[in-house]
């Protein structure tokens, strides 16, 4: 598997380091409700389909990256930056 | 039998080779297969279950009976195929599975017990008693079954892995290969040509057919001559390509120095990662058999490895040759045995409208439905119309048609389709992204088919790329089509191969059926059709039309299995390449790492870190006497030991107060400058992370410490909080673990001692307890924070790595002149225990900041990471298991870690288990074991007595419930 790490170029997976579910950049307010917080830390899709994780490019520039993936095809359909996802949210 | 003047082997160079300790002699060129069917050698295997006589029946990597064991002792290597090990001299080579010898076999009563080995035997036969299954069964059965054994040696061997790149990925080097390696090469593309033979050329060297006006092996010696030229061309011989994995991902097995008497340095096998833009498959076809009663007698062959033997390797595998055929390829063989001076003794081909030929004698419309001779082949029977025939033939060559190696394309889940014209599964477009096929692999079976082939798919490749192919001239060759009429089994009563290599017949594949085995895949695993070290290359097909033709279903409704990784077998040795001993792990090492061993202490690994555990002083013999030496030496003196392991994480930025305030649960932001915090980090499910001490250097510079166990993943979680969560802060974060070099110096006497080395003054003023500053030592400058992990008034030092070892032997050794010295790790553990300091042991991913004791910690002005999980009910109060110190009180005065709490006079059961142990250590400085551990409501049962139970190691001690503090709880001797 290769990922394109936007700071890098195009690296083979044993550079990265994979955490699970894009949805950790959406963490909640402090005071949201507990349903909120339940669903932030506990609670993921598993898609047969297109998917957003994050991975870590820790064998390289340290950069956090939004990848966006077909978990059927295995297909990678793009590679952001996890700080301007946030950022453009925000 | 060699055939003068024929072949590509060398004549001039004579070569002797062992095969089971008697000498063989073959020539440079040849295989083991080669060499042995040139010295007339037809025994060369027994089978796997029936212990049947086998010879060679291929010529390439599909081989399903020729298995033999190269090498002795450590470095021998079970089930190497003899069709590709290339003979050398000294060369020592062994037959498997057979007891005594390959020729007397007393486990061939196999054979005759046959009737009740079939499929299926095992299951039925070996159900009871239970427990005979593990102790005599399986034993008996593995002894008798089998292949080839490992030495159970270490082995010697080295191997290798490595990286390529390229745009275009050859895989494969036959007509095709070459023709899209010679396109792609010449339009300017960085091209790797990859092929498992030791020469390039593919059936051109086997075949005896014309490219371009010359010969074909020659056509293809000069298309390698032009590719070697090439600075943009790799060529790897002796390289199987096993996998095709995403994103242009390959994965490859060379064969490194396998046939080199010197490997002269090099590895025996190299796992490749070959990364391609682009690829093109032209992995070629493999004949497959046909099916009738002892078809795998010594002496049948493939037809197409009867014409390698001929036309490369100038043998005749026999004297009178009989072909069986269901299409044109048969007769091809029959053709080139006669041009090269062989008796054809006949050609049977099962078809009735087979084409004519003057050059032999032929009978069309006839079926070979039996072989006799045991160890080697003397006749075949064939039936016509009229009746059964018998000739007397010392080689059967048999082609019951092709199947295209269409492997590779299967491996990201595609499946291939049924072509009913050629009678084989082809691949479809798109199965591995930036593939394209060409050539036999998919079913165009002619020479120039392959070449016109493999020049198109390289041009479609560079286009894609965004090169240009240019005039491609596809040099002249044959373009015969291909007849086939399908015939899979030859009915019959007796036992009929369909898989070789794990005796498979035709009647276990019906069997089977019989037993509702249906699907192709309970099929398989019922009979282990195709589950051997070949993983059913020629015979899996076939299989599948006998299950069809039993199950009344046609081929492509019955479907094939699924073809996996890797094409051929690959040694764990190859795959795990440099991660033997030493190389299993990095091993990291402390700026002192040589000044402990010299010292004479035993390392152990912290993680990937070697620590010293003690430094054994004169006259001591056992670990603890050291230890309590040393703890002793730094409660009454001072001691010095290396921390550099903890993580050091340099954070800077205008934010990076309120970052520190995020990630830790307690608040930095007011910290001052020159002060020193210890810190609790917590996880966003509200458990503890990770702890250490924080400095802040200036305004908007922290040093964070972390603990060696977490260094790598905290400085992740720091970057994970900064990326993800709190982009807008202006803050940058680096280890720099590495970089510095930090000693703790522990005791009464630490300042003292400081003050000989350190060239400014070191007082209560300059470095309160939790200060911290810059200090220089004999011109260095350093860092000094004044921090404590032992209760005693102590410091950290830290200098630029490049000065650790000598800062630390000048320590020790003034320390040595004030009553102290080093200690390690095991007194580290004791002092820290008996003031009451945690470890991963106790923040071990289940526990609270509230277990440990630190609820306050989290701080109620702010939000930090895992704040609100932390408040969730079930993660505080009474029902928790909590922190506590522990005594002996009883007459057991033991403790051991990992032991569980009951109350005293409950039955030490799961049920009234009330929490466990974490840490202990024996405390000379309270003469008692402490330890600590996590008690249901513990902090409200100080002076309460329970029952500490090992079950594992038989400990049952009576302790009393304390404070984890153990000593100085006033916490004046920090101060000091």
């Amino acid at each position: 598997m290769r990922l394109t790490c936007p700071n890098c170029g195009e690296r083979d997976r044993r550079e990265f380091y994979y955490v699970g579910d894009a949805v950790a950049l959406q963490r909640p307010d402090a005071d949201a409700s507990d349903v909120v917080w339940d669903d932030y830390v506990h609670n993921r899709d598993n898609p047969a389909g297109v998917t957003r994780d994050l991975w870590y490019h820790e064998g390289g520039c340290g950069a956090w990256i939004v990848v966006t993936r077909n978990t059927v095809t295995h297909e990678v359909l793009g590679c952001e930056l996890a700080s301007k996802v946030k950022e453009a949210s925000a | 039998m060699r055939i003068a003047d024929k072949g590509l082997v060398d004549r001039t160079q004579r070569v002797t080779f062992t095969f089971d300790g008697q000498p063989v002699h073959g020539y440079a060129g040849d295989t083991v297969a080669s060499a042995l069917l040139a010295s007339d050698v037809k025994l060369v295997a027994r089978s796997f279950k029936y212990h049947r006589p086998r010879g060679v029946m291929g010529a390439g990597s599909e081989e399903a009976n020729a298995l033999i064991t190269v090498g002795s002792g450590a470095q021998q290597d079970p089930n190497i195929r003899a069709t590709q090990q290339e003979i050398f001299a000294g060369l020592e080579t062994r037959s498997q599975n057979r007891w005594p010898t390959l020729d007397v076999d007393l486990l061939a009563a196999n054979d005759f017990a046959a009737p009740f080995l079939g499929a299926g035997f095992y299951y039925k036969t070996f159900m009871w008693p239970k427990a005979f299954w593990e102790k005599i069964y399986e034993p008996v059965i593995r002894r008798a079954a089998g292949l080839g054994a490992l030495s159970r040696q270490h082995n010697p061997d080295s191997y290798e892995k490595a990286f390529a790149f390229c745009d275009l990925l050859v895989i494969g080097a036959g007509p095709s290969g070459l023709m899209a390696a010679l396109t792609a090469a010449r339009a300017g593309a960085e091209v790797i040509l990859a092929d498992e033979d030791s020469i390039m050329g593919g059936r051109l060297n086997g075949d005896a057919g014309d490219v371009g006006g010359m010969g074909g092996a020659d056509w293809a010696a000069k298309a390698v001559d032009e590719l070697e030229a090439m600075p943009n061309v790799r060529l790897m011989t002796r390289t199987t390509v096993t996998g095709a994995y995403d994103q242009g991902t390959f994965g490859a097995i060379e064969r490194v120095s396998h046939h080199l008497a010197n490997a002269g340095g090099r590895p025996k096998e190299c796992f490749w990662r070959i990364v391609a833009k682009r690829s093109v498959l032209c992995a070629g076809a493999i004949e497959r058999p046909i099916a009738f009663e002892n078809n795998d007698r010594p002496g049948i062959m493939m037809a197409s490895a009867v014409r390698t033997y001929v036309n490369r390797y100038g043998v005749a595998p026999g004297k009178a040759v009989t072909v069986f055929t269901n299409n044109d390829s048969g007769h091809q063989t029959a053709r080139e045995l006669i041009a090269a001076g062989v008796h054809v003794a006949m050609v049977i081909d099962s078809r009735r409208d087979a084409p004519d030929s003057g050059d032999y004698p032929m009978v069309k419309g006839a079926e070979v439905c039996n072989a006799g001779g045991r160890k080697a082949l003397e006749s075949v029977t064939y039936r016509t119309m009229i009746g059964e025939e018998k000739v007397a033939t010392d080689c059967l060559a048999v082609s019951g048609g092709w199947n295209p190696s269409v492997h590779l394309t299967c491996h990201m889940n595609g499946r291939p389709v049924w072509r009913e014209d050629i009678q084989s599964f082809v691949p479809t477009d798109g199965m591995i992204p930036g593939m394209t096929t060409a050539g036999a692999c998919q079913g165009s079976f002619s020479t120039h088919a392959a070449l016109r082939e493999g020049a198109a798919a390289a041009g479609a490749a560079l286009e894609a790329l965004g090169m240009d192919a240019g005039a491609i001239e596809v040099p002249a060759a044959e373009d015969a089509p291909y007849n086939v009429t399908p015939l899979w089994a030859v009915g019959g009563k007796g036992r009929a191969w369909l898989d070789f290599q794990n005796d498979v017949t035709v009647k276990d594949v019906k069997q089977a059926a019989k037993e509702n085995f249906r699907s192709v895949e309970h099929m398989k695993r019922y009979t282990t059709q195709g589950m051997s070290p070949d993983q059913g290359k020629n015979s899996n097909v076939g299989a599948l039309a006998v299950l069809a033709d039993a199950t009344g279903r046609g081929i492509p409704e019955t479907g094939t299995t699924t073809f996996r990784p890797p094409f051929v077998p690959v040694s764990i040795a190859a795959l795990g390449a440099g991660a033997q001993g030493d190389g299993f792990a990095p091993q990291r090492f402390t700026t002192s790492h040589k000044a402990s061993v010299d010292a004479g202490a035993p390392m152990i690994e912290a993680g990937l870190w070697y620590r010293p555990s003690y430094y054994p002083a004169a006259g001591e013999t056992t670990w603890r006497q050291s230890c309590d030496r040393e703890v002793t030496m730094v409660r009454e003196a001072v001691g010095v030991c290396d921390v550099s392991t903890l993580g050091k994480i340099d954070i800077q930025g205008a934010d990076a107060a309120e970052f520190l305030d995020f990630v830790y649960c307690n608040m930095f932001s007011t910290l001052k400058v020159g002060r020193v915090r210890y810190g609790l980090m917590l996880r966003e499910d509200g458990t503890v992370m990770d702890d250490g001490t924080t400095a802040r250097w200036g305004e908007s510079h922290f040093v964070m410490t972390t603990t060696t166990a977490a260094a790598g993943p905290v400085m992740r979680h720091l970057e994970y909080v900064h990326q993800c969560l709190r982009p807008e802060l202006d803050v940058a974060m680096i280890s720099t673990t590495e970089q510095w070099a930090q000693f703790a110096v522990a005791g009464p006497k630490s300042r003292e001692l400081l003050n000989t080395l350190v060239d400014e003054d070191i007082d209560n003023d300059s470095f309160p307890f939790m200060g911290c500053g810059e200090i220089t030592v004999q011109g260095i400058k350093g860092r000094l924070f004044r921090i404590s992990f032992s209760g005693e008034h102590a410091y950290e030092i830290a200098v630029p790595a490049r000065y650790g070892e000598s800062l630390y032997r000048m320590m020790v050794a003034k320390a040595a002149t004030m009553g102290g010295g080093a200690y390690g790790m095991e007194a580290l553990n004791v002092l820290r225990i008996e003031k009451g300091f945690i470890t991963h042991a106790e923040i071990h991913g289940r526990t609270t900041a509230f277990d440990v004791g630190m609820g306050r910690m989290v701080s109620a002005k702010k939000d930090c990471v895992g704040k609100t999980m932390s408040e969730r009910p079930g993660l505080h109060g009474d029902e928790r298991e909590q922190l506590v110190g522990l005594k002996p009180v009883g007459p057991v005065k033991q403790l051991t870690a990992g032991a569980h709490l009951f109350d005293v006079g409950a039955e030490p059961t799961r049920e009234n288990e009330l929490g466990y142990t974490t840490s202990v250590g024996f405390s000379p400085t309270m003469q008692s074991f402490l330890g600590f551990g996590f008690l249901r409501n513990g902090r409200a049962r100080h002076g309460d007595e329970v029952m500490m139970v090992d079950h594992l190691r038989g400990v049952t001690t009576r302790c009393e419930v304390c404070d984890p503090v153990f000593f100085d709880p006033e916490g004046g001797r920090v101060r000091g």
